[in-house]
């Protein structure tokens, strides 16, 4: 019998997420690497497009269903997800490292005897088993690692990972599976949605502004910024921590570590752990007064001069190209 | 009652790191250590609690010698007991979650408080881990906590939101900076936490679930690269953007 893969995918209000896609590319191309067997694993009520998974090659796709499900619960879903990969013998579970991802894989790993894996960036393949590469100290460092327990849990990193749909897409089984009485013992009574649009942690491109802003009435200049590039608002631990602005938005070592396209670091000097969290952007630009700040030891496109000029015009011109 | 924190004894986040000579460890020279910052979260709500519920808050570290200067800065901070879970070079998260339930168990302790990760092998995994080894419920990367009796009700940060989450005691929460405002440990604190007797122990020894192959740097990027002094750049740069990396 062929080992086996399962990849958890997430939906929110119905929706599988775009990480779920990441998620179930990967685990595709490790079935593939590894001579596996994939499958898919989603929770929730309705989800209205679970068919669009077909185009990442898993060939089957099992729908936990519940009106209940719908919103997360973590004791339901770490015993649905738990059950099943014991019943089909799961050798490895994938997961997409958000939110969700990191509060269940390690509770359901407690259940399989899994080493767990979190926030991988690069999973190789090459030795017939999986060396992951994970960012430690915030990415200051890597480690590459090895699971040596019999069932493998691994979350990935959302945007590292692309998403490409295969040139022909596979057909997918959906196995529908009404769940009767899940275990809710914790569950989400509410959802209270944030005002910004985007979280940082999500964002394929961010616009952060730090102290060189001078006050929180200036980062309307950063919201701009981030809405004319359809990004998200980010900011340095010394504006979150002045109260400027909320930590729901600070990236580095006790923010959010992100990977996006593009970085657009606007007032920020560039402290270490700042740097940390963030210098694995694809590209990154930096605009700021002194052409001394360690942040333009990293750019790819620096401006060393006055953010409150630079930053409308620069917001006018993407305007323009957006048009 | 009794509440167990849960800290760790980590590199400052200020501090640069350099991988050691064993290609597997971090190089110890000029690395000064701290109390875990999302650990500190957890140890101002346990005295919050305390306050509240008038119980025992047991401040519980694994770790080598050196983390008990961590569990003395959270009995300064308050806290009543401290336990160090000794372990030289504790090998996995699995390892650690697993000596401290043995300890939490042993102190019945119901209301369990950690740090949402740890700023150093960044799992954020040991909390979670816990509470499915105590059979205890777990809330996640918490910013608002409130306790009625037996009913806890916590608001997790998520993407995009805030989760309101509802579960009973015995529970494992885990703290996310804006939960509160650590407070500093006053004189008196101070000086009664070097009259503390920090109780040790052996750790409790489990397998390791990973091998470790190799630590790196992460590939230097590019020297950076200014384009502009002025406003007068934005042109070149929005090009730039467009052409060379092909972001908009």
């Amino acid at each position: 019998m062929a080992k086996k893969i399962l990849v958890v995918l997430e939906q929110r209000e119905g929706r599988l997420k775009r990480s779920a896609f990441e998620a179930a590319g990967t685990a595709f191309k490790i079935s593939s690497d590894l001579n596996l067997e994939s499958q898919a694993i989603v929770i929730g009520d309705e989800v209205e497009n679970i068919n669009e998974i077909s185009k990442y090659g898993i060939k089957k796709i099992i729908h936990f269903r519940n009106k209940i499900l719908a919103d997360y619960s973590p004791s339901a879903y770490t015993d649905i997800i738990s059950d099943y990969s014991k019943e089909v013998s799961a050798n490895y579970l994938l997961f997409a490292n958000t939110s969700l991802g990191r509060d269940l894989a390690p509770r359901i790993s407690v259940r399989l005897n899994a080493g767990c894996l979190m926030d991988c960036v690069n999973l190789d393949t090459s030795s017939g088993e999986i060396i992951a590469t994970r960012p430690i100290y915030a990415g200051k460092a890597l480690i590459d690692v090895k699971l040596k327990s019999d069932v493998k849990i691994l979350t990935i990193r959302p945007n590292v990972f692309k998403a490409i749909p295969l040139e022909n897409g596979s057909k997918t089984e959906i196995v529908i599976k009404e769940i009767n009485s899940p275990n809710i013992k914790t569950k989400v009574i509410e959802f209270k949605k944030s005002e910004g649009k985007l979280d940082v942690a999500e964002a394929d491109i961010i616009v952060s502004g730090g102290r060189g802003m001078k006050g929180p009435e200036n980062f309307y200049l950063i919201e701009n910024l981030a809405e004319a590039l359809g990004g998200a608002v980010g900011a340095s631990r010394a504006v979150v921590d002045a109260g400027w602005r909320s930590h729901r938005e600070q990236v580095g070592q006790t923010g959010k570590t992100v990977s996006p396209t593009l970085y657009v670091a606007c007032g920020i000097s560039g402290a270490i752990q700042h740097l940390a969290g963030m210098s694995s952007s694809k590209y990154i630009v930096a605009i700021n007064k002194d052409k001394d700040a360690p942040i333009f030891n990293i750019t790819d496109y620096g401006i060393a001069g006055d953010i409150f000029e630079i930053i409308p015009l620069l917001t006018e011109e993407i305007k323009k190209i957006k048009l | 009652m009794k509440i167990a924190v849960c800290v760790s004894h980590v590199p400052d986040t200020a501090t640069k790191i350099n991988i050691g000579d064993d290609n597997k460890s971090i190089d110890q020279v000029g690395v000064t250590y701290i109390i875990n910052p999302y650990d500190e979260f957890a140890v101002e709500e346990a005295l919050r609690l305390k306050e509240k519920l008038n119980c025992e808050v047991i401040v519980l570290s694994v770790g080598g010698e050196s983390s008990k200067e961590t569990i003395r800065k959270a009995l300064a901070m308050g806290a009543d007991q401290g336990i160090l879970l000794k372990d030289e070079k504790p090998k996995d998260s699995f390892g650690v979650a697993r000596a401290l339930a043995e300890e939490i168990k042993s102190k019945g302790c119901e209301i369990v408080l950690c740090g949402k990760q740890s700023v150093d092998y960044d799992n954020s995994i040991v909390g979670q881990l816990l509470s499915e080894m105590l059979n205890y419920s777990c809330i996640s990367v918490v910013v608002n906590l409130k306790i009625d009796g037996n009913k806890i009700t916590a608001e997790r940060e998520i993407e995009g939101g805030r989760e309101v989450v509802e579960a009973e005691i015995p529970v494992v929460i885990t703290a996310q900076k804006g939960l509160n405002e650590p407070r500093y440990a006053s004189l008196k604190g101070i000086m009664a936490a070097k009259k503390k007797i920090i109780e040790e122990k052996p750790a409790y020894q489990s397998e390791s679930l990973i091998e470790i192959i190799r630590m790196h740097k992460p590939l230097p990027k590019q020297a950076g690269r200014i384009i502009g002094t002025d406003k007068s750049a934005v042109p070149e740069l929005v090009r730039l953007l467009r052409e060379e990396a092909k972001v908009i």
